[in-house]
């Protein structure tokens, strides 16, 4: 590379939330007329950065240079009009209105009067669209297209834009070959026109045919930068993986026993296909894949939150019936939603009526319910979990995360289920907590509880699964158990670039 | 595997010529342009309910001929909707960018009371003069409320629910136990509340205008286009850099000047204007935009159906007695046709969406085939 100034660069930008702290120190250099890789775990830091870029966050600390000069954007209107365009992990369409508006937002052609000429709109897109090689009716509404259609989109916009800067958070995440080979064309010519390009990925096969140059990030900071042609896959993996996984993950072995979730064939048109699956008494089977692969949508199907078009569930031999989260409840199934604040908890009430909120129609005394009979039922609860607030009355908000999630786990045990869904356990959870929060799941699976993990980050499923199952847009792709899990065959079923064998 | 798709494509046109109204979703319509446009116009809500305004008159019509036809029918039939249609169009301005604005009735009280006070306190003051005041002082209450919304992240129901009781407090301490009557204001002004132009009435002229600006604005302009970005996806619009902010706040002073123009409208058409003016009428308006297919979340809708729907309520209020319905299911009916249009709204959005999600899983099963 030359000594000019990049298009893009990134030097030791940070950025918290609250306490938690998403970018310990991001850096990241992306020259005209190359696409740079971006790698790292889920959780790695990685969208953050990209919101800093786009302008959707601003950044705490660290250096931000476009071609050179420090650059500070406020909004995303800054952002874009300086010629970055971004392509985000999940595509942020406007349902309502035609795939055409969706591309020329705010920019459309106008003809005379500032009126937008409409015919030289639908025209632009079916020109944009047959360069990219897709065959879309520039006049339907953005609404039920697929994830890979809406990426089209979304690149169809980029294009459009005449951006110098195009970043694809994870934009082949829900494409097939096909489509991802004509993405990789548009791509090529674009950095031929001289345009800078990130990539972020995690499939390795598609960083390695793409990709001049790739940057490793590893819990929110950046560990290195290579040249692809003096890297291989095994460097890239060590280097984002890269930490002991043992410590954070103090799995005790636990007798497996019968099964107690049985999920058959569960189907529901467009999100997830032909799930079926099966959890034992003691178990713990972590749910891995991409964000976005459906991993979420089984979970809230088998508790009866969302309904399904096909199949069924079973819980301790007996049928769950389908859009009945009480009844699964009573059948003595528990979920604890990935978003704990707005799902999970009652963030203004105290820490007794939290635990007790699910219990209520077994502690309510002629359909009273005491706060006296509220702290009883919760406090050996609690006690147990080491919440740590000085009484049960302390409002949740006022909590960390790992004790929110805690007080949000305690809530759920006091109804004494069989089964625990758990999303995302530790997401937003500070790294000491975090194996607080794992020692409990290990401690209540070898008590015999049955616990199905949904998580993103790779580490934790290893760490904690006896059995990992792999979905993969909507499917389950691979059944892989405790001993032959690897960060590879996990990775590579959740992309599906390569058949695994368990 | 090219066969497969090939021999799949072929299918879909096929069964495109069978039957044109099943349109290819996924590839781009070959429908032509004439043919095009009389589908969307024949499926569109806003026909649906304009056919059921027929309907109504229609019905009106035959149990009394009078509707129509008699002394004032023709007349009437345009002339009392107007109010309405003209608060209508600004609260469907400002649901497609899924907020509401509850205040425009006390902001209609307001101006109105101000018209007459402009007549009384600065006599031959020119009509025109007294128009624009309406609506500047209209404008100055509605960007009241759309600085608090933009900068105050609090939803729109409660700060206009808000202004609602405080702009209402404002015109009940101004005017006290005062009343505008006829005789306070010249005579011009209130012969423009019934006067006609080749048998249409002035109002509904000012009505239709209004509706025909903001609708081609809402239409054509990068800006309008933008209000139905931002309601169908708030977040989205961040992302796209659009200027919520200040779209949500020109939403807002547009529905505060219209409800404004319609206080002077009122006081024209009335005559007399009390403290009270104008109570209750921000829920008819809400009423009419839901009915005429505005979605309450935004997003979708357009003010010629909105229009439409005050035309329908204020038409279906009046008719009613004319065919001898008792008072008690005039309201019911009212409410049933809010709830109507609800529900069928939901239906079609789940139909359609079921219909967009099975074209795009069949393109996926024959996509993994091949």
């Amino acid at each position: 590379m030359t000594d000019t100034a990049a298009a893009l660069e990134l030097r030791d930008v940070t950025k918290s939330f609250g306490s938690v702290v998403a970018l310990r120190s991001g850096s990241l250099r992306a020259e005209a007329g190359s696409i740079h890789g971006l790698v790292g775990e889920n959780g790695a830091g990685k969208s953050t950065l990209v919101k800093v870029v786009a302008g959707v966050h601003r950044r705490d600390g660290g250096e931000f240079l476009l071609d050179g000069d420090p650059t500070d954007f406020a909004s995303t209107a800054e952002s874009k009009a300086a010629g970055i365009a971004v392509i985000y992990q999940e595509p942020t369409l406007f349902p309502d209105l035609s795939v055409t508006e969706n591309i020329f937002m705010g920019r459309q052609p106008v003809g005379r009067g500032r009126r937008i000429d409409r015919a030289a709109m639908y025209d632009e897109a079916e020109r944009l669209f047959s360069g990219l090689g897709v065959s879309i009716d520039p006049r339907r509404p953005a609404l039920g297209l697929s994830i890979a259609d809406q990426q089209i989109i979304e690149i169809a916009k980029a294009i459009s834009l005449d951006a110098r800067v195009l970043i694809m958070d994870e934009p082949t995440a829900a494409l097939s070959g096909v489509e991802v080979e004509r993405l990789f064309t548009v791509a090529r010519r674009l950095r031929d026109e001289g345009r800078a390009l990130v990539f972020i990925s995690h499939r390795f096969d598609e960083v390695f045919a793409l990709c001049d140059t790739v940057t490793v990030m590893r819990d929110g900071s950046y560990i290195d930068t290579l040249s692809i042609a003096d890297t291989d896959v095994d460097t890239l993996v060590a280097l984002m993986v890269g930490r002991e996984v043992g410590d954070l993950f103090p799995k005790t072995p636990a007798t497996i026993g019968e099964p107690v979730l049985q999920v058959e064939g569960l189907s529901s048109a467009g999100v997830f296909h032909d799930v079926s699956f099966e959890v034992r008494a003691g178990e713990i089977v972590g749910l891995a894949g991409l964000v976005g692969a459906g991993r979420s949508e089984v979970a809230r199907a088998v508790f009866g939150v969302d309904a399904y078009d096909a199949g069924r569930v079973v819980l301790g031999g007996k049928a769950v019936p389908p859009r009945s989260p009480n009844v699964a409840i009573r059948a003595g199934m528990a979920f604890i939603p990935e978003d704990r604040r707005q799902q999970g908890l009652v963030t203004e009430a105290s820490v007794a009526h939290n635990v007790a909120a699910v219990i209520r129609g077994k502690l309510a005394r002629a359909g009273i319910l005491t706060r006296a009979a509220e702290n009883r039922a919760a406090a050996p609860w609690a006690g147990r979990l080491e919440v740590k607030t000085s009484a049960l009355d302390m409002d949740a908000r006022t909590m960390s995360g790992g004790n929110q999630q805690k007080v949000v786990i305690a809530k759920w045990l006091a109804t004494e289920p069989k089964l625990l869904i758990i999303d995302e356990p530790t997401r937003g959870i500070d790294v000491g907590t975090k194996a607080e929060v794992h020692r409990l799941l290990s401690e209540l699976a070898g008590q015999g509880l049955a616990i199905l993990m949904i998580s993103s980050e790779l580490p934790e499923v290893l760490g904690m699964a006896d059995r990992v199952l792999v979905v993969c847009e909507g499917r389950i792709t691979a059944d892989i158990a405790r001993d032959e899990a690897t960060p590879e065959n996990v990775m590579f079923a959740a992309t599906r670039t390569h058949e695994v064998t368990a | 595997m090219i066969g497969i798709r090939e021999k799949d494509h072929q299918v879909s046109e096929h069964t495109e010529h069978l039957d044109a109204s099943t349109e290819q979703l996924v590839a781009p319509s070959r429908l032509s342009p004439g043919r095009r446009a009389f589908n969307t116009i024949v499926r569109s809500r806003e026909f649906s309910i304009l056919l059921v305004l027929i309907l109504v008159i229609v019905a009106a019509t035959i149990s009394s001929s009078s509707f129509v036809f008699g002394g004032n029918g023709w007349r009437d039939l345009l002339l009392t909707p107007s109010i309405l249609v003209l608060l209508a169009v600004g609260q469907a301005v400002v649901i497609i960018t899924r907020n509401v604005d509850l205040s425009v009735g006390s902001v209609l009280g307001f101006t109105a009371y101000l018209t007459g006070r402009l007549f009384i306190d600065h006599p031959g003051i020119p009509i025109p003069l007294v128009v624009l005041a309406g609506l500047l002082a209209g404008a100055a209450l509605g960007l009241v409320n759309g600085v608090l919304i933009g900068f105050g992240r609090v939803p729109a129901l409660v700060i206009t629910l808000g202004t609602l009781y405080i702009y209402r407090g404002v015109v009940l301490t101004w005017a006290g136990s005062n009343r505008i009557n006829a005789s306070d204001m010249p005579n011009s002004f209130g012969e423009l509340g019934t006067a006609t132009v080749l048998s249409i009435p002035v109002l509904f002229l000012v009505a239709l205008v209004v509706l025909i600006a903001v609708g081609y604005y809402l239409q054509t302009a990068r800006g309008g286009r933008q209000l139905y970005a931002i309601g169908s996806d708030p977040d989205a619009a961040v992302l796209y850099g659009l200027p919520v902010r200040r779209r949500i706040i020109s939403a807002f002073v547009l529905s505060g000047a219209l409800a404004g123009l319609t206080g002077v409208v009122f006081a024209a058409r009335y005559g007399s204007v009390s403290s009270s003016a104008g109570t209750g009428i921000e829920l008819q308006a809400v009423a009419a935009v839901v009915i005429g297919g505005v979605a309450i979340f935004g997003g979708s809708g357009t003010v010629w159906g909105a229009a439409i729907g005050a035309v329908l309520l204020v038409t279906i209020n009046r008719a009613l007695p004319t065919v001898g319905i008792p008072d008690f299911w005039q309201q019911a009916l009212v409410g049933a046709l809010i709830l109507g249009s609800i529900v069928l709204d939901r239906v079609l959005a789940n139909r359609r969406a079921r219909r967009l999600i099975g074209a795009r899983d069949n393109e996926a099963t024959t996509g993994a085939t091949a």
